[in-house]
């Protein structure tokens, strides 16, 4: 199965984007308490890229793609063609330096990682794609 | 979308976040606790019992007043979590750098202990 939404970069278009990861989910016999951590990952990982990728500018689009594999793995891709933002290239920053230096960034970072399998990026026609890998059990 | 409540309730400043926490409207997260510091309380109980929903922004919001509470003796207990909202926090170990609490009364309760 495959599912596909494209959106603006506002922050406030966050909420469809959850909306649309529940409802692909839905139906998939994903327990409901991975469902709230996966949509949180792409929330994370699609706030990151309108903020840090596009100042989020409404008329820059993101593109996400979901497919089930064999209703175990799940593949999330989000398609765009601003600056690569490689949350790899970051090192994920402890808990006592994030509250010391009153960071609020890095936390999702730390958050996808957990939550997600694999992240993983590739340049394909001049767009970037970020793909999210993540097995249920 | 989130809509907050303040109310005060002996000497305590509750705070009701209601609705879902993101990146999008974190900002009212800060500005309400920012508000209640300002104004000089102590004791600030934050009700996620009609919180849906919280991504890394509203975290961050809590995480940043950590060191400032310590420095200016205050007090802050969260209460009232649904379960997939704790989760959130406790994926990230948060539990352990915040005071949570399961309902508003064990939340006063522990804020009066601390705050002595």
């Amino acid at each position: 199965m495959n599912y596909q939404y494209s959106i603006g970069c506002s922050l406030t278009n966050l909420k469809g984007i959850r909306d649309f990861v529940r409802t692909s989910l839905k139906g998939h016999g994903v327990p409901e308490v991975e469902v709230s951590a996966i949509v949180l990952a792409l929330d994370e990982m699609c706030s990151n890229l309108m903020i840090h990728a596009h100042h989020c500018n409404p008329e820059h689009l993101l593109e996400l793609h979901i497919e089930v594999d064999n209703g175990r793995t799940f593949v999330f891709e989000i398609v765009d063609d601003g600056d690569v933002f490689d949350i790899n290239s970051f090192e994920t920053p402890t808990m006592d330096n994030l509250v010391h230096e009153k960071r609020k960034g890095g936390l999702g970072i730390r958050l996808v990682k957990s939550i997600m399998d694999s992240v993983e990026y590739e340049k394909k026609n001049g767009k970037n794609i970020c793909r999210l890998t993540k097995t249920v059990n | 979308m989130v809509h907050i409540k303040r109310l005060q309730e002996d000497g305590a400043d509750i705070i009701a976040v209601i609705g879902e926490i993101d990146a999008s409207s974190s900002i009212e997260l800060d500005l309400a606790i920012a508000k209640s510091v300002g104004e000089g309380f102590r004791k600030i109980l934050v009700d996620c019992s009609a919180l849906e929903y919280i991504s890394s922004a509203g975290l961050g919001v809590f995480m940043s007043y950590i060191e400032e509470f310590k420095d200016k003796n205050v007090t802050m207990v969260l209460f009232g979590m649904k379960e997939k909202v704790m989760n959130t926090f406790t994926i990230l170990g948060l539990a352990d750098l915040l005071h949570i609490r399961a309902d508003r009364q064990e939340a006063k309760q522990l804020a009066n202990e601390l705050s002595v």
